[in-house]
C-alpha cells in the first residue's frame, strides 16, 4: 500500500490480514502514543519555555501558604514540595545554583530567631523552665528589655515555629530564583523600563568577568612569585580589576551604542507632554492615596486615590513606551504551561487562606500549652497541588 | 560607500593626530583590507566609519565622513546603525546579552523589527555561521572563535551594508580563522557587504582582499600593487619579492605556478634549521647539540656553511651544567587535568630538553594554555606526574619557581601592576631576588628608547609583551613559557620577538610556546607538538609536523612542498 491513499480507505481495511492492515493498526497505536506523549511534559526548548512571571506566581503562591501557618508539618511540607520542583526543573545555568543558598540562609535565620530568643528572652509566658541563664543587671530606663535569664520550652519552641516560617518564605523565594532565568524575567517588564532592565542584565553578565578578572590576576601575581593572599595582594589586584571593569563597561556601552541602542522614535510633542503630565500625576495620586490610607481620618479618599493613581501611572508607561522602537524577538508566553504552574501556586495559596480561617488551631498549634502538632489532612492535601509543575513544566535539557 | 575627506583625528592631549588627511572612497560590495604598522591610526580609521569616533571616544575629526551618504558628524553611532555593523578586537567587550540567539537579535531588536523578520533573519544567521548547535548556550562558555562568529553574527542580522571590523582573526587558530574569512567572503559575494578590515595577519587575510588601504601613507590600490611596496606583508609576498616575481604573488596557488624554477634551483640545497640562523645572527647555534639532536639531523647531515660548527662545541662546553643535568628540564608523565568534568588534558607525555624551542599548536580550547599552567604550577594535575627542573611545579613557592620556570600569560598586562616601567623593573628585581638593575638591563636591550617614567599602559601591544618579557626573565629561569605571544604583534614587533628568543634559546633557555602562529612556529621551533582534545596528538621536528599537516604548515612550506623549506629567511640563506 502506497502512502498516497487516504486514511480513510486505510482504516477500512483494517480488519483485513496484510500489509495495509497492521500499517493502521501501526497508525492507531502511534496516535495513542501520540496523545499519551502530549502529556508527558517536552524538552525544554526556547518555544515552550516557561514564561518566568509563572515560576514567580507559583512560588509567591507557596510563600503565601506558608505565611498562613506556623504547623512545622505543614511548612515542612511546603519545603519539600519546593525543592522537589526545584530538583527535577531547575538547569545548570548559575542562577539555578542559588537555591542551596537560599536553603542555608533559611536555616540561618532559624538559628538567628532561637538565640534571639535565648538572649534576650521572650514575651511568651511559658512554665517548663529549661534552664535559667545569668541575667545581666540593666539600669531602670532600659526595664522591658531583659538580657539572659530563664528560658522555657514554649519559648524555644515559639522560636523555632516563628523561624521556620520565614525560612520557608525565604526558601520559595529561592526557588523561584533557581527556576525563572532572571534575564528574561526583565524583558517581561514593559517597554518604557527597559533600559533599567538592560542595566540589569549587563550588570549580571558582568559579575561573572570580574570573578574571572580576579582569578586572571590572582594567578599573574603567582607568576611573579608573589603571595596571593594579605591586604597588599588585594589592594594590587584590586585596581587592575575594577580598571578593566571601567574599561569593559565603555567597551560595551561602545558596542551597545554602535548598534542601536537608545534609538528613539519621533513622538508629538501632545503625547511626551500627556505622558509627563500621566506618570508625574499618578505618581502624586499613589503617594496621597497611600497617606490616606494609613492616615486614620483619610480611609475614605485613600483607596480611590490609590487606584486612580496607579492607573494613571501605568498609562503613562505605556504611552511612553511609544517612544521606544524598540520590538521583543521571542518574547516568553504565557501558554497552557504556565497558565498551570501559576494556578497550582494560586490554589496552595487559597487553600491554606480558607484553612486559616476554617481550621485555625491547626495551622497555629499551640505552644502554651505545648501541644504535639498534627498534620491537617486537606490543607496537607492542597500543599501538594504545588507539585504539579514538577509534571508539567518543560523538562531542562541535560547538558552535556 | 564610504567616504573620507581630508580626515584628520586628533584625541585630547595627544601631540599628534592619529590620523592626518585621510582621503579616500571605498566602492560598495568590496572587501577593503587596512594594513600598516601598529599605532598608524587603523582603529581610529576604522571607530570613524561607524561614528564610534569621535562621538563616543573623544577627541576631533576634522573633514568629512560620510557613510551611505550620511554624513557622521550629524549623526550619532546609533542613528549608523542600521548601516555600520562594528566588530571591535575583542569580541567579548562586544556582548550586551547572555545567550547566542539573544546576541544575534540584539541589534535587530534595537532597529525595531517585526518579530517575524528577527525570527528568520537569526535562524538564517545561525545557519550562515555555523552556530544553529550553539543557540541556546550562554556566550561566556563558547571559544575564541566561536565567540568572534557570534560577533560577527550579532552585527549581520540587522543586514548592514558596511562591516566593519578589527582583527576579526587575531585570536583565533588557523581553520577558525579561514570559518570566519568564508563567511565575509560569502558576505561579499553574495550579499554585496561593504566590508573594511584591519587585519595583522596578513598571510590569512590578504588573498581576500578586493583593495588593501595602506597607512599612514592613506594609499589605496589592488593587494597586488600595494604589496609590492608595503613594509608589511605575508611570507609568501617576501618570497615573491625575494624571487623577483612579478606580478606579485598573494596566495599560495599563485606562488606555487611560479616556483618551479625556484624549486629546480633549491632542488639540491638542504635547509637549515631555524637555529642554525640564529648562529649567524651571532649567537650560539646548538645545531646538532643535545638538545635539537633530532630537529637538527637534517643539517647535521647537510655541509651547510662553516659558521654553524664552531658554536655547537663552543656551546657544548660553556653549558656543561644544563646537558648533563639528570633527565630532561621538563619531564610529564601520563599527566590528566580534569575540571568538573570536562577532562582538559589527558595521558600528556612530554619532555623539553635545556636549550630546546617547542611550539604547542592546536586549535582553541586543545589544553595548550592548561599544559602550560601545569608547568608552572598555577593548574594542579589531577593525575600524573609533572617535574620542571627537578622540581613539582604546584607544590613548589611561587618565589623559588619564578626562578626555574616563567610564563608570560596571554595577555601581558596581567603581570604588570606598577605606575611606571622604572617601578615595575625595581618590583621584578625584589621578586626575583636578583640584583638591582636587573630587569632594567633587559628592557633597556629588548625595549631600547622607552623611558623610566612610562606608564605600562601607554605601551603598545608589542613593547607591553617585551616588558612583561623582561619582568620573567629577571629570575632568569631555564625554561620560558609563552601562551600566544604574537596576538596583536604587527610584522616588525614579532621579528624582533623572534630575535630575542634565539638569543635566549642559544644561551640555554628552553622555550615552550602556546600558539596558533604557523609563521612562527616555523620561525622558531625545534620541534612542534599539536594537542587536540587534550591529547598530544603529534611530537616531532618542525620541518615534519609542518609539512606533513596542511592546517599548520606555513605559506613557504606550502609553496615549496615536497621540500621541508619553511621560512623565507631560510631559502634567503640558501640562495
Amino acid at each position: 500500500m502506497t502512502p498516497a491513499r487516504g486514511p480513510g480507505r486505510r482504516t477500512t481495511r483494517t480488519s483485513e490480514p496484510g500489509p495495509g492492515g497492521r500499517t493502521a493498526a501501526t497508525a492507531r497505536r502511534g496516535a495513542f502514543a501520540a496523545a499519551g506523549a502530549g502529556l508527558v511534559a517536552p524538552e525544554a526548548n526556547r518555544s515552550n519555555a516557561l514564561h518566568a512571571g509563572a515560576w514567580w506566581l507559583w512560588a509567591l503562591g507557596l510563600a503565601v501558604a506558608a505565611s498562613r501557618t506556623t504547623n512545622p508539618l505543614l511548612l515542612g511540607l511546603v519545603v519539600a514540595v519546593a525543592g522537589y520542583v526545584v530538583a527535577a526543573r531547575r538547569t545548570d545555568a548559575p542562577w539555578a545554583r542559588s537555591y542551596g543558598a537560599f536553603v542555608k540562609l533559611g536555616l540561618f535565620v532559624v538559628l538567628l530567631r532561637v538565640v534571639f530568643s535565648l538572649v534576650l528572652g521572650s514575651p511568651i509566658p511559658g512554665t517548663t523552665t529549661l534552664f535559667t541563664l545569668p541575667e545581666v543587671p540593666l539600669p531602670d530606663w532600659a526595664r522591658g528589655v531583659r538580657i539572659g535569664g530563664r528560658v522555657t520550652a514554649e519559648q524555644l519552641v515559639f522560636a523555632v515555629y516563628d523561624g521556620a516560617k520565614l525560612a520557608t518564605l525565604l526558601i520559595c523565594v529561592g526557588a523561584a530564583n533557581a527556576l525563572a532565568n532572571p534575564a528574561r524575567l526583565l524583558k517581561s517588564l514593559p517597554g518604557a523600563l527597559y533600559e533599567a532592565g538592560v542595566a540589569v542584565v549587563v550588570a549580571m553578565t558582568f559579575a561573572p568577568n570580574l570573578v574571572a578578572d580576579v582569578v586572571r590576576l590572582r594567578t599573574a601575581r603567582r607568576l611573579r612569585g608573589r603571595p596571593t593572599g594579605g591586604v597588599r595582594a588585594v589592594l594590587q589586584i584590586g585596581l587592575p580589576v575594577l580598571e578593566g571593569a571601567l574599561e569593559r563597561s565603555i567597551a560595551v556601552a561602545a558596542s551597545m551604542d554602535a548598534r542601536g541602542y537608545g534609538r528613539t522614535a519621533r513622538v508629538p510633542d501632545s503625547v511626551r507632554r500627556t505622558t509627563n503630565a500621566l506618570v508625574l500625576g499618578g505618581l502624586l495620586g499613589v503617594c496621597a492615596g497611600s497617606y490616606g490610607l494609613l492616615a486614620a481620618e483619610g480611609a475614605g479618599y485613600g483607596l480611590p486615590l490609590l487606584g486612580a493613581g496607579l492607573l494613571a501611572a501605568l498609562a503613562g508607561l505605556r504611552l511612553g513606551g511609544r517612544r521606544t522602537v524598540r520590538t521583543r524577538y521571542r518574547p516568553d508566553r504565557f501558554g497552557p504551561r504556565s497558565w498551570l504552574v501559576a494556578a497550582s501556586g494560586v490554589t496552595v495559596a487559597v487553600a491554606m487562606v480558607l484553612a486559616a480561617a476554617r481550621v485555625p488551631d491547626a495551622l497555629r498549634p499551640g505552644v502554651v500549652p505545648l501541644e504535639t502538632p498534627e498534620l491537617p489532612l486537606w490543607p496537607a492535601l492542597a500543599v501538594l497541588a504545588g507539585l504539579l509543575p514538577a509534571f508539567v513544566a518543560p523538562v531542562p535539557k541535560e547538558d552535556t | 560607500m564610504i567616504r573620507f575627506e581630508n580626515v584628520s583625528v586628533t584625541y585630547e592631549g595627544a601631540a599628534a593626530p592619529a590620523l592626518r588627511d585621510v582621503d579616500l572612497t571605498v566602492p560598495e560590495g568590496e572587501l577593503v583590507l587596512l594594513v600598516g604598522p601598529s599605532g598608524v591610526g587603523k582603529s581610529s580609521l576604522l571607530g570613524a566609519v561607524s561614528g564610534l569616533v569621535p562621538h563616543f571616544t573623544g577627541g576631533t575629526l576634522t573633514g568629512r565622513v560620510t557613510v551611505g551618504g550620511r554624513d557622521t558628524r550629524t549623526h550619532k553611532p546609533r542613528e549608523l546603525a542600521d548601516l555600520v555593523g562594528t566588530v571591535g578586537q575583542d569580541p567579548l567587550a562586544h556582548f550586551v546579552t547572555d545567550t547566542v540567539e539573544d546576541e544575534l537579535a540584539y541589534g535587530m531588536e534595537s532597529l525595531g523589527l517585526a518579530p517575524a523578520v528577527m525570527r528568520r533573519r537569526v535562524e538564517e544567521t545561525l545557519d550562515l555561521l555555523g552556530l544553529a548547535e550553539l543557540r541556546n548556550r550562554p556566550i561566556a562558555t563558547l571559544s575564541g572563535g566561536q565567540q568572534q562568529r557570534v560577533a560577527i553574527g550579532s552585527v549581520l542580522t540587522p543586514h548592514p551594508r558596511v562591516l566593519v571590523l578589527d582583527e576579526p582573526t587575531s585570536a583565533l587558530d588557523p581553520s577558525a580563522a579561514e570559518d570566519v574569512l568564508a563567511v565575509l567572503q560569502r558576505l561579499v559575494h553574495d550579499l554585496g557587504t561593504t566590508v573594511l578590515m584591519a587585519e595583522h595577519r596578513l598571510e590569512r587575510v590578504v588573498q581576500y582582499a578586493d583593495q588593501v588601504l595602506l597607512l599612514p601613507d592613506g594609499r589605496m590600490g589592488p593587494p597586488a600593487e600595494i604589496m609590492a611596496v608595503s613594509p608589511v606583508h605575508p611570507p609568501v609576498v617576501a618570497l615573491g619579492r625575494l624571487a623577483g616575481w612579478d606580478p606579485l604573488p598573494l596566495t599560495v596557488r599563485d606562488a606555487r605556478r611560479r616556483a618551479t624554477a625556484l624549486r629546480d634551483r633549491l632542488a639540491d640545497r638542504t635547509p637549515r634549521p631555524p637555529r642554525a640562523l640564529a648562529g649567524r645572527d651571532g649567537g650560539a647555534g646548538e645545531a646538532g647539540g643535545a638538545g635539537g639532536a633530532e630537529a637538527a639531523g637534517p643539517s647535521a647531515a647537510s655541509p651547510g656553511r662553516g659558521s654553524g660548527r664552531r658554536p655547537l662545541f663552543r656551546r657544548a662546553r660553556t653549558a656543561p651544567a644544563e646537558d648533563t643535568a639528570p633527565g630532561p628540564l621538563v619531564d610529564v608523565r601520563a599527566l590528566a587535568v580534569r575540571r568538573g568534568r570536562v577532562e582538559a588534558l589527558r595521558r600528556i607525555d612530554l619532555r623539553v630538553r635545556a636549550g630546546e624551542t617547542v611550539a604547542l599548536m592546536g586549535r582553541n580550547g586543545a589544553g595548550k594554555s592548561t599544559l602550560l599552567h601545569t608547568l608552572v604550577g598555577t593548574v594542579a594535575p589531577t593525575s600524573g606526574a609533572v617535574r620542571v627542573a627537578g622540581r613539582t611545579p604546584h607544590t613548589t613557592d611561587p618565589r623559588a619557581l619564578i626562578r626555574q620556570v616563567g610564563l608570560v600569560p596571554q595577555e601581558p598586562r596581567d603581570l604588570l601592576y606598577a605606575e611606571t616601567v622604572a617601578a615595575e623593573c625595581a618590583a621584578a628585581d625584589a621578586d626575583a631576588g636578583a640584583a638591582p638593575g636587573t630587569c632594567r638591563a633587559l628592557v633597556a636591550e629588548l625595549l631600547p628608547g622607552v623611558t623610566d617614567s612610562t606608564h605600562p599602559r601607554d605601551l603598545s601591544e608589542g613593547q607591553r609583551l617585551a616588558l612583561a618579557l623582561s619582568v620573567v626573565l629577571t629570575g632568569r629561569p631555564p625554561l620560558l613559557l609563552l601562551d600566544e605571544p604574537t596576538r596583536g604583534l604587527d610584522y616588525a614587533a614579532k621579528a624582533r620577538l623572534v630575535a630575542h628568543l634565539r638569543t635566549l634559546a642559544a644561551a640555554g633557555h628552553a622555550t615552550v610556546l602556546a600558539t596558533h602562529d604557523v609563521e612562527l612556529t616555523a620561525e622558531l621551533a625545534d620541534r612542534v607538538v599539536i594537542v587536540a582534545g587534550g591529547e598530544v596528538v603529534a611530537d616531532g621536528p618542525t620541518a615534519e609536523v609542518v609539512v606533513s599537516s596542511p592546517a599548520f604548515s606555513p605559506q613557504v612550506a606550502k609553496v615549496l612542498a615536497p621540500r621541508p623549506w619553511l621560512t623565507v629567511e631560510q631559502v634567503e640563506a640558501a640562495l
